[in-house]
Formats: C-alpha cells, structure tokens, sequence
C-alpha cells in the first residue's frame, strides 16, 4: 500500500476538501461476470479546484464521476462532500450538479427553461429564478437564444446550455463528463478557455472527465491518472507531465523514452544509474521511493540533444534513423545499440538548415535533471 | 437560348405529370379497397339512415329523418308527446363513461409496464413484448369467456373468496358495468401498451438522469420529464384503446349479459329483433361521430407538440 498522503501532499479524510473518496470500490455485475470498475479509489479533491480524471475509456473515470453524482452508489467505501458522507443519497439531495458528454438536454423545453429547471425543482421563489436565469444566459453568453428550443441550436450553443443549466443552482461541486467531445477542434479550444473563466467567476470545484491528456494538462489544477479502476497518480499538470512515477503515466501522457538501466548507488535520495552506454548520470529519486538494481527510466523527447559522434560527450549514442519534419519542431529517431528506438524533438529556427543526415551515428545529451526513474 | 429554356420546362413539365401519373397508379389499389370496403359502405350506411324502416327489418325507400330523431327523442304511442330516449342516452353515456374509465385503467396499467419493458436489457425486451402480444393468439370470444370464468358467481375469485373467508355469499360481478370494465381493460391492454412502449423505447434515460441531478424527485421526474416526453404514445394508446371500447360489442354481449348494454349492442339490436335498421344506421353514424370528435383532439394535439414549447 502507497501512502497516499505523500502522494497528494495532502492529510486523507481532510474536511476542507470539497470531495473526498475513500476506499471506494465499485463492483458491477456477480460471480463470474463481476467487474471492478473501480478498486479501491482513494483521492481528496479540493475546494475551488479544476479536478481532472484522466485515463483511457474503461479506465473507471466515468464510474467515479456518476459515484460523486449519486446515480450510482460504491460497493464498498465511502465519498465525502465537505466531509458529510453522501455515500448513498439520492442525486436530487446533493449540491453537485452534472454536465453529461451528451447535454441531456431537455427537448420539450426552451433553453430558458433548461436551464431554470433545477432552480424550480429546489422551490426557489419566482423572481430569483428570473434573476439567476438572466444571469447564466448572461455567462454563457446565450441571452438571445433564449426562447429557442434546444434541437435548433448548434453543438456548441447546447454545450453552453447544459453549463449554463448545471451552473445555475450553484451546485458545490460541478461534474463534467467529457463535456468536449462531441465539439469540433476549433471549438473545443474555445469551450476549454471558456470552461476555465467559468470555473475561475464562479468559484465552483470543477471535476472534469477526460480520455484526452492535452485537454488535461492546458484546464486542469490537478490531475488524477487513472488506469483499470485505480488511480496511478495525482498531481499538477507539471508534476504528471515530468515526473511520472508510473510506466502508464509516463506512455499515456506525451510521448517519453524508455531506458532500461542499473542502480549503482543511492544517497539521500539521490541515486546513481549506470546507462546501457555505460554512461553514470546522476537522478533523484521520487519521494520514498527505494529501486530496486533493475529500473526504468524515462526522458521526454525535448530534453535530451544531439550532437555528432565525433564530439564523445552523449549519455547515449546511436545511428540516426529517421528524421520527421512537423513544422513546429523535428524529431530525430535514433537506433541505440541494443534496438531501443530513442526519439528527440527539437525546437525548428526560420532559417534552420538541417545538421543531420539519416545514416550518421550521433551522441545523444541529456538536460540536467532531466531522467526520472519509475516504480515499476 | 431562349428556345431551350422553353424545352426545358416542357421536359420538366412532361417529368412531373409522368410522376404523377405514376403515383395515381401506385396508390390504385389501396384506393380501390378504400373506397369499395370503407367509404362505399359508409356512405350507404349514410343512406339508409335517412330511410324509412320496413315492417320485416330492411328499409323503404322514403325519405325520412325519423330515424335520427330517434337517436335522441321518443315519441309517445299514445298522445304523441315527445319525450328524451332515456334508454339510448344512457346506453350513449355508459359507453362513453365505460370507454374512458376503460382508456385510464388501461393507461395506469399499460405505463408502469411499458416502462418495466423499456428497462430492460435490450434483449430481454422483446420476450416481454412477446408475452405481452400472446392474448392475441386467442379468438376474443373466447378471451372473453375465460374472463366470464373467472368472475362468475361460482368463478376462480368468489371461490378463493370464500375458501379465504373474507366474503360470506358471492360478489355479483358478472352482468354489471364492472364485469364489462373488467372484460375491456383486459382485451385492450396490449393496445396500450404497445404504442407507450415504443415511445419510451425512444426515451433517453440521460434525460431521467439529468432531472434527478437536478433536484427533481421522483414524482417530478415523471410528471415533468417522462410523461411530457412520451405524451406521444399516451395520446396513441389513448386513442386505440378508447375507439374499440366505445364500439365494443362482444365483450358487453357476454359480460354484460344483455342488460348491460353499450352502443355497439343497441345498433345491433336495432339490426336483429328491433327491425329498424334506418335507427341502427343513424346510431352508427353517431358512433363514428364521437370517434371522429376524438381523433380530431389527438390531430391537434399532435400539431401542439410539433409548433415547439409555449
């Protein structure tokens, strides 16, 4: 068992979280057929925070977002909201509020009244409705729309109505399940802005599904890695983008290098890996964390150089293989001596001419403090 | 340049009356079986209610509006005097009366069904449709009979009644507008259930999930997002349901056991021993009045839902 306080950087159970999980499992189906979509989550998420689960589809995202929503209640454990266990209430007796992957907006109904619905069934006197209903069409920018029915506006105008909708009887915490994927590229870019101005003017937890890391790494505050019903790791987009601690994290966020290598010292948590090349760099080690002689470690494509063979000062070394021009950058794949393929990246100048040529043997250097070793 | 655009719209011209004559033809024999199995029918129906009855049954052809008078008025044998049909009126209100109250029990039975059906696995549903179309293997006579079994002074419930003790002498159900309510819901059902099935088969259960995130109880759910949603198949069931019963002729016959009698009776009556078929033609024409009054309510209701919220 991890010590999810070290992880989180953050005491399990506090009841200044706005959303606490707690050991949740979730089981469906019996006997033979029973799967676990999810095993024994635990994470904090925090007041006024954007919260993203990110992960493949069947990781278990969905399950523990209709879990906080209530319209599935955990096999086992409990979730807290502000540290009241909602566990097994009803969705309608929960200050949380959900904006589905497909709007779920209601046909028979205008987007005015869309978006009063959840404010009427809460009794709120007449006149309030009217001024919070003003005031959503106003932040979502919809007021002209009004009175249109929701099958006669466009994907993204609905996308702002099932926000507008979901905002307006300011829930303590807002659901978004993949809000985005139905949108078109352009118009993700825009909802993404927008969904952070929304979060930040409204001061609302956001919890926010996603399949896709891009999406993640630009909105989020934090994000929880998740994978086969657990969650791998939590942190800012910074700490999951650079220091991924686990063989999934590092693969499914951006592209990495693996390298295989062996542990010649540890001090203080720094240690000493010796390299396939025979090269010794020095690499700090995650927190708590004890390597075994065999490790993995990874360096993302951008943070390691090439140099021609003849300068002999790489970590690495190998015959250039490909070079691939994507306009922004060039990345260089390189064939090490034992066939691991080793990409780069680097950053294309205006009037850059290309050094390399497929065919030359090249070091390869890496950026100070650049490798990070998984628990794997 | 000019010469070719007046070929043109010839050529269109030429196209168009090609494919209406096409359409005339296709549409031919639904329009022949239309017109000589429902309207030419009808219309002589219309005729004959116009007519004046002969001594034996069948009509003399003399213009008369004797017959519908009749629907309505009685005059008296002796003085002449007129008086209200009591006995039509309340053959008329207890079909219609029974028809309703038919149509709602139907509908509270038939909705938490169809609803049952449409939440089941998708392959599971179509056994439970199955089952519920199994009754329409067997003739409705005999349906009807079973019904009769079923209630009879000495049928399967006085019997269990008794057995139980919670009745000391048996409950006369049979010949009694129950006995009729009881036979129609029965029989209809299915007419119900069907068309509410596949309006909730169409339902979107995230809708039912974003309205229960919203704070809507269970009860609002259903009276502010379910039934608005499938009003559709409620005015339909609505509508097949309450068609038949006004019309009904068998069930009211054998559970009614004559003394209860419907519309559908009293035009047969008036086509058998009462030999006065102008009067059956005239009640006929009545029938199929308030039928029509009914599907017009359901025309306007359906044209309400596709002009969008108000």
């Amino acid at each position: 068992m991890r010590n999810e306080t070290d992880r989180n950087g953050m005491a399990v159970g506090d009841v200044s979280a706005a959303i606490n999980a707690e050991n949740v499992t979730k089981a469906f189906g019996t006997g033979k057929d029973k799967i676990l979509a999810l095993n024994d989550v635990t994470v904090a998420i925090e007041e006024n925070e954007f919260f993203t689960l990110l992960g493949p589809s069947g990781c278990g995202k969905t399950t523990l977002l209709r879990l906080i929503a209530g319209f599935d209640h955990p096999t086992i454990g409990t979730i807290k909201l502000h540290g009241k266990d909602i566990s097994h209430l009803p969705p309608y007796q929960r200050s949380i509020n959900t904006v589905f992957q497909s709007y779920a907006l209601f046909p028979h109904m205008t987007v005015a009244q869309n978006i009063s619905f959840g404010l009427e069934m809460l009794g709120k006197p007449k006149s309030d409705i009217k001024e919070t209903v003003a005031e959503m069409l106003a932040l979502v920018k919809m007021d002209e729309l009004r009175n249109r029915r929701t099958d006669q506006i466009s994907g993204g105008q609905q996308q702002r109505v099932a926000l507008a909708r979901a905002l307006a009887p300011k829930p303590e915490v807002l659901l978004l399940d993949e809000p985005l994927a139905a949108l078109d590229y352009k118009l993700r870019k825009e909802m993404q802005i927008e969904l952070k101005r929304l979060q930040h003017e409204t001061g609302i937890t956001f919890i926010f599904v996603t399949h896709d890391q891009e999406e993640a790494l630009t909105m989020s505050d934090r994000i929880a890695v998740m994978e086969a019903g657990r969650i791998l790791q939590v942190g800012t987009p910074r700490q999951i983008y650079n220091h991924p601690e686990e063989r999934f994290v590092a693969d499914f966020i951006g592209s990495t290098n693996f390298l295989s290598a062996e542990v010649v010292s540890i001090s203080e948590g720094d240690a000493k890996l010796k390299l396939s090349s025979g090269k010794v760099v020095s690499v700090k080690l995650p927190s708590g964390m004890v390597p075994e002689k065999e490790v993995t470690a990874v360096v993302r494509p951008e943070y390691a150089y090439l140099h021609t063979e003849t300068e002999k000062n790489g970590d690495l070394s190998g015959k250039l293989e490909n070079i691939v021009y994507f306009g922004t950058d060039t990345h260089y794949h390189i064939r090490l001596p034992d066939q691991t393929l080793f990409v780069t990246r680097r950053q294309n100048q205006r009037e850059d001419a290309e050094t390399f040529a497929v065919g030359l043997n090249v070091d390869i250097a890496f950026k100070p403090n650049s490798i990070q070793i998984l628990r794997d | 340049m000019k010469g070719n655009v007046v070929l043109v719209s010839n050529l269109e011209a030429d196209a168009q009356r090609r494919a209406t004559r096409r359409s005339w033809l296709l549409s031919a024999p639904a329009l022949l079986v239309l017109f000589f199995a429902a309207s030419g029918p009808l219309l002589i129906v219309l005729v004959y209610s116009f007519l004046t009855s002969g001594e034996y049954g069948g009509i003399v052809w003399k213009f008369s509006t004797e017959a519908w008078f009749n629907v309505v008025f009685i005059r008296d044998i002796f003085d002449d005097s007129l008086g209200l049909a009591d006995a039509h009126l309340r053959i008329l209100w207890r079909s219609t009366k029974l028809s309703f109250i038919t149509t709602a029990a139907t509908l509270a039975i038939g909705f938490p069904t169809a609803y049952f059906i449409a939440t089941r696995p998708r392959k599971s549903r179509n056994i439970w449709l199955f089952l519920v179309t199994i009754p329409f293997w067997t003739n409705l006579l005999i349906r009807t009979f079973a019904i009769l079994e079923v209630i009879r002074n000495k049928g399967l419930v006085n019997m269990l009644l008794l057995k139980m003790g919670i009745i000391d002498s048996p409950i006369q159900m049979i010949f009694t507008d129950f006995a009729i309510l009881v036979g129609m819901t029965y029989v209809y059902l299915p007419l119900m259930v069907l068309p509410l099935y596949a309006s909730m088969e169409r339902l979107d259960f995230n809708l039912v999930e974003a309205a229960y995130d919203l704070y809507a109880t269970r009860a609002k759910v259903l009276w502010r997002v379910i039934i608005p949603l499938v009003k559709p198949g409620i005015v339909a069931g609505s509508i097949l349901v309450f068609i038949p019963s006004l019309g009904a002729f068998v069930i009211p016959r054998v559970l009614g056991g004559g003394k209860k009698m419907m519309l559908g009776n009293l035009i047969e009556l008036q086509f058998g021993a009462g030999r006065n078929w102008p009067l059956g033609a005239a009640l006929s024409i009545t029938l199929l009045s308030i039928v029509m009054i009914a599907l017009l309510f359901y025309v306007r209701n359906m044209q309400n839902d596709t002009d969008g919220p108000r």
